[in-house]
């Protein structure tokens, strides 16, 4: 790598969507910008890529969903900008296998209707005509017009075709006094005059002063990559189980996930995650059964105290994070990617972002 | 002379002034446990060792850390004797307390307990040392079989594990606590504050409470309101109620009223 010798405005630390996206807005915006990535794919290598945050409106996560909401709002313009970024505009089914199931999506769907989101209920034979594959024990599904997905894997390389991603073993950062000067890697330092840190569940192993650290820790998930020998058809929405999700890519690929294990560093498939997974998902669409097996793998989620990421201004000067997105890089990728270039650029962030001020942490031990 | 405060808990050498067990399985977020965990004032704290990695920084074990609760790990998951008493050995090496709360479930669409294969796998730790709180059916023979084998306390069950249908089977419920020589402490089928109530009216010793509260719309709200609960009913139970009677019986006597 023959970066030391220059020098760049903005330094990205971590070259998955996250990292990618801030270093396209902040380019955008006129910045010299360089991604710094060490090559090994992170959770969204893993990740199946629901925009989906009416789905995931949970009980007292309202700031998530307003973030979530955000950066849906912007998916269109954003992928608009990019060559083939893999988007697929179907919407999403919820389902419930059975009674007990569908008083618990009941209760959700009155939360989620109080909220003005746009869920509606189905009974068995519309969600059917539907999608034919669905069980014939399938007692109740709410159909979300409005959450789509994204094929992360084709995101990430439209992204990487329009910044400067470079590969380095990123080490730390460089720190003078109370500001951040650049980045430490294996081959030297990358000098810059701010430095976004997206390093995924990564940062957690990143060299840095106590003081300046966010807490995340991984939370592993499992997934199967299925494929349809037959095709594309099985099912045209993404499907969603209480313990699991079906999300089609539209070319007779699937991905079905995921487990969710505060397991530490571990990312080894286990037998009882690929049972529970093919069980749970077997029971809402028979028809998974009749897969091929791609890929098993694990991904790290990074995760922090209260699921709400860290984006914005660090403890130093000239540090920005971008990180701990736990279950929603893929989705708060565009919605990062403005905040960050919005702080870049000395800009006030709107209310929205409060909560992902990365300055809450100040005091929680990393 | 009002019930005082000094109405504590000792299990095996012990001593807790809350009532209330916590169990750490299906929050949302770290911080929505930490938060029902203060309110809770629980001091005896389930984590199931298959599910997390106890050397992990930053996970829900720093979080009981820094609450200077007790650990106390379970066995969540085993499906057999031999799974359980692995599991409960390694728990003793990584979290370094010989408690173990012991489950060997039976199947996985109930949850129930595997009868046989707890009371073996209790016979076992109990062997081995362990200070053993099995999570038990609302049997009273199985109760007493497992205080017989040396376990520090009993924990039946009021209904299944999440399925917060209370207390189906009062009846053997009260067997059990009334022929037991250690701790009785209500495990699984707490739905709400009035289903702890009820467990501390009986004359259980604890009521320990997972779902109820980390999957309540708001979950810190509904820890203090089953530590409420349990306070409530404990209270209940020593003050002795009145008993049930068919008739009215008018609280203010008539007698020695003016007459018009």
């Amino acid at each position: 790598m023959a970066v030391q010798s220059e020098s760049f405005d903005v330094a990205v630390v971590g070259g998955g969507p996250i990292g990618l996206a801030c270093a396209w807005r902040a380019q955008e915006r006129g910045a010299r910008v360089v991604v710094l990535d060490a090559g090994e794919p992170g959770a969204w290598h893993v990740a199946a890529g629901m925009l989906a945050p009416v789905s995931e409106a949970e009980f007292g996560e309202g700031d998530l969903l307003q973030l979530g909401l955000e950066s849906a709002r912007r998916y269109p313009a954003f992928c608009a900008g990019l060559e083939d970024p893999g988007l697929r505009s179907v919407g999403t089914l919820v389902v419930a296998r059975d009674s007990d199931e569908a008083a618990a999506l009941d209760r959700l769907a009155e939360f989620r209707r109080g909220l003005d989101l746009p869920v509606s209920r189905l009974r068995p034979s519309q969600a059917r005509r539907l999608e034919p594959a669905l069980a014939p024990t399938v007692r109740l599904a709410l159909e979300i017009e409005s959450d789509h997905s994204i094929d992360p894997r084709k995101l990430v390389a439209a992204l990487a075709r329009v910044v400067d991603v470079r590969r380095a073993r990123v080490t730390g950062l460089r720190v003078a006094g109370e500001r951040v000067t650049g980045v430490l890697t294996a081959d030297g330092v990358v000098a810059a005059e701010q430095v976004v840190v997206a390093a995924g569940v990564d940062v957690a192993r990143l060299d840095l002063p106590e003081s300046a650290r966010v807490p995340v820790r991984p939370v592993k998930g499992q997934v199967l990559r299925l494929r349809d020998p037959r095709g594309p058809g099985l099912v045209e929405r993404t499907i969603r189980g209480e313990q699991a999700y079906f999300v089609p890519r539209g070319d007779g690929r699937y991905v079905l996930g995921a487990t969710m294990e505060e397991r530490g560093w571990d990312r080894m498939p286990t037998a009882g995650g690929v049972y529970e997974l093919l069980r749970d998902m077997s029971e809402v669409v028979p028809g998974v059964f009749e897969l091929e097996i791609e890929e098993l793998l694990a991904g790290l989620r990074p995760a922090t105290p209260d699921n709400v990421p860290a984006i914005g201004p660090g403890a130093l000067d000239g540090l920005v994070w971008a990180t701990g997105h736990f279950r929603n890089g893929i989705l708060l990728a565009p919605v990062t990617a403005d905040l960050v270039a919005s702080v870049l650029n000395d800009e006030a962030l709107p209310d929205w972002a409060a909560p992902a001020n990365p300055q809450r942490f100040a005091g929680v031990a990393a | 002379m009002a019930v005082t405060g000094t109405d504590f808990l000792t299990i095996a050498g012990k001593t807790l002034s809350s009532r209330l067990l916590l169990g750490t399985g299906g929050f949302r977020s770290l911080d929505a446990l930490a938060g029902a965990l203060e309110v809770s004032g629980s001091e005896l704290v389930t984590v199931a060792l298959r599910r997390i990695d106890p050397a992990q920084h930053g996970s829900i074990v720093d979080v009981l850390d820094a609450a200077g609760v007790q650990l106390l790990p379970n066995t969540a998951g085993c499906f057999t004797a031999r799974d359980a008493v692995l599991t409960a050995k390694l728990a003793r090496e990584a979290f370094e307390t010989n408690w173990v709360k012991l489950e060997v479930i039976g199947d996985e669409r109930t949850l129930l307990p595997d009868a046989p294969a707890l009371l073996e796998a209790a016979e076992e730790l109990v062997d081995d040392g362990f200070i053993v709180l099995p999570y038990t059916n609302d049997d009273p023979i199985l109760a007493r079989r497992l205080e017989d084998v040396g376990c520090a306390a009993v924990m039946p069950l009021g209904s299944p594990i999440g399925s917060g249908q209370g207390l189906l089977n009062t009846y053997n419920l009260r067997l059990i606590r009334e022929r037991a020589g250690v701790p009785v402490i209500l495990d699984a089928g707490i739905g709400t504050a009035s289903d702890a109530a009820l467990a501390m009216e009986l004359g259980f010793d604890a009521v320990l409470c997972a779902t109820a509260i980390s999957r309540a719309e708001d979950p810190a709200t509904m820890a203090q309101a089953i530590r409420l609960g349990v306070e409530a009913g404990r209270l209940a139970y020593r003050a002795g109620r009145i008993p049930r009677r068919l008739y009215a019986q008018a609280s203010t006597p008539e007698e020695g009223l003016p007459e018009y």
